[in-house]
């Protein structure tokens, strides 16, 4: 593809304290694509997304949006310029209703009625937030709350959002729910996703394009479908039960990519 | 005059000048309440920002100093408190960021005896009276006179904390402030400057402040040590649960009021007693404060 991509990291560190977290991460994102990156509990996804937008300061490397350099920006300024981050988990205002909380995140626009269109937009994709409107978000549910966190995320009118394991805590038929969602807002609103996940399965089969993170760096990277049928990717991500010559399961295989 | 009816006016003028003494301690209290919200520390110094605002004020004001209208002096005042209190975040409070909060309350008691001692050195320490044009003035409601300044102080005070209860509910900015302050992370998510709304915030405890100073300083008089008051104050944050402006203002009328009655009731020594032994009662039994209900962390 000769189009430059939307999203370019290149070489990005980042620390906690003295502790390197990410170290030397390269990916980029094409315009509307779903990305996907894979990793294992405490690979570093969710610090890589968080030194993306802003939330954690690079210490090395670079990151451009559509060509801008915007690692040195705060993350409100990020959010300007339509990179919006849907964190893990719970992350909502608890005591604000569940309509303050949508609406917050148009924090940065004022464009009132793009922003009303948008509220009815949100409400359109995730029909209980409109019925919960007035309760506080702490009393909605797990997958109520990871709607609201994205339905929260679609009110700052991205072009990017950066998805932190949106199926994480909820039930199967949910997560089903969930992808479908993402998947029409890819397409139905031309929003482009990098997308975190530990669910392998659900997060291939929607994106593009994948990368593998561990301990910090990118170790493997492919089209989507070519990662689905990888032997390391059915082993380690997939839950793919490997027999050897000998009947024995190959717990301790060696990844190809090491 | 009858006895009795002498006796329910008395009680009457007992009652208004409690709830305006009540009313400054309510906005020092709003004040410890936003800060707490904002940052999880307690600014210890809030009643010697209090202090600063009335002096302040007098020195604009005042004839003996720069002699400016009092109506362009008071609202000058406050802004220079709130510019002042945006400044400190933004110089020395964010600077600790990442330390424990308790650096913070530290910072806050030594700043308290910073301002005491800077505003003894260029004011005197002598007490001194914001001369306002409403001064010596009376309200007369059927036999009970009433000070002009003590109902002022009454109604000012509960007007800025129905706008602060309005700000924190529907203003967009009120509503930033309330959202970083539930969840910090998720407001910088949704791309809301958290550092410049906690800035603002201190801003905002400042101005409260100044308000507090202005009221104070034209019922009575003000000296560097008046900011000490903060700590009924701080009794009355606790009262009210230090979670809600309401609570944070009731907290301070209950104080206000207890005051008078216990000089009236309980010999001398005693009465200074009753609001720390009030605000200890209110520990024990209803730890969250008064307003319970109300619970955890809501404006
Ligand atoms: N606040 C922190 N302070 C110090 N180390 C941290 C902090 N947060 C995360 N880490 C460490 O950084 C590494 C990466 O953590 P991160 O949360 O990015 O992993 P993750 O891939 O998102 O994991 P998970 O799948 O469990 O969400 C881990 O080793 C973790 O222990
Ligand atoms: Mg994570």
């Amino acid at each position: 593809m000769s189009v430059s991509p939307v999203l370019q990291v290149d070489n990005l560190e980042s620390y906690y304290g003295p502790i390197m977290a990410i170290r030397g991460a390269s990916l980029e994102v094409r315009k509307g694509q779903i990305v996907t990156i894979l990793g294992a509990n405490g690979a570093g996804k969710t610090t890589l997304l968080k030194t993306i937008s802003g939330v954690m300061s690079a210490a090395r490397g670079s990151i451009l949006l559509n060509g801008e350099a915007i690692h040195n920006m705060e993350a409100d300024e990020i959010v300007r310029k339509k990179m919006v981050h849907v964190p893990e988990g719970r992350e909502i205002f608890p005591l604000l209703s569940v309509y303050e909380n949508v609406s917050i995140g148009a924090y940065t626009r004022s464009d009132r009625a793009q922003i009303k269109a948008d509220l009815d937009m949100v409400y359109s994709y995730f029909p209980i937030l409109a019925e919960r409107a007035k309760q506080p978000a702490g009393t909605l549910s797990g997958g109520q709350q990871q709607m609201l966190a994205i339905g929260r995320g679609l009110m700052a009118a991205p072009n990017v959002m950066l998805l932190d394991e949106p199926s994480l805590g909820l039930s199967p038929l949910l997560v089903e729910e969930i992808f479908t969602i993402l998947k029409r807002l890819n397409t139905e609103q031309n929003v482009t996703m990098l997308l975190v996940e530990q669910n392998a399965k659900v997060a291939l089969e929607v994106a593009d394009y994948g990368y593998v993170l561990e301990l910090g760096g990118i170790v493997m990277s492919d089209d989507a479908d070519v990662l689905q049928n990888s032997k390391d990717i059915q082993s380690f991500y997939l839950g793919v039960r490997e027999e050897t010559e000998r009947g024995t399961r190959r717990w301790k295989q060696k990844k190809t990519w090491r | 005059m009858p006895r009795g009816e002498g006796f329910d006016l008395d009680m009457m003028q007992l009652v208004i000048s409690g709830l305006a003494n009540g009313s400054v301690y309510g906005l020092i209290a709003l004040g410890f309440v936003l800060i707490y919200k904002a940052t999880e520390a307690v600014n210890f110094a809030q009643g010697d920002f209090m202090m600063l605002g009335a002096f302040i004020t007098i020195w604009l004001a005042n004839p003996q100093f720069l002699g400016i209208d009092f109506w362009i002096a008071v609202p000058l005042a406050i802004s220079i408190m709130a510019v002042l209190g945006y400044l400190l975040d933004l110089f020395v409070i964010r600077k600790m960021f990442g330390q424990p909060q308790i650096a913070v309350v530290i910072l806050t008691i030594a700043l308290g005896f910073i301002i005491r001692f800077v505003v003894g050195a260029i004011w005197k320490h002598e007490p001194q009276l914001l001369e306002t044009p409403f001064a010596g003035r009376e309200l007369r409601i059927g036999e009970l006179v009433l000070g002009f300044e003590e109902v002022a102080v009454i109604v000012v005070t509960l007007l800025l904390t129905l706008f602060l209860f309005l700000f924190f509910r529907k203003a967009k900015l009120g509503k930033a402030m309330q959202a970083a302050s539930q969840n910090q992370l998720a407001a910088y998510y949704v791309g809301i400057p958290v550092k410049r709304i906690q800035s603002l915030v201190w801003a905002l405890a400042g101005a409260v402040a100044a308000v507090a100073g202005v009221l104070f300083a034209s019922k009575g008089a003000v000296d560097p040590s008046t900011g000490l008051l903060g700590i009924k104050a701080f009794a009355a944050a606790v009262i009210g649960g230090f979670g809600s402006l309401p609570g944070a203002l009731i907290g301070g009328l209950i104080i206000g009021l207890i005051e008078p009655f216990a000089a009236y009731a309980l010999p001398a020594g005693y009465s200074q007693i009753a609001p720390y032994a009030v605000m200890l009662l209110v520990l024990i039994f209803r730890p969250a404060g008064i307003f319970s209900q109300m619970q955890k962390k809501k404006v």
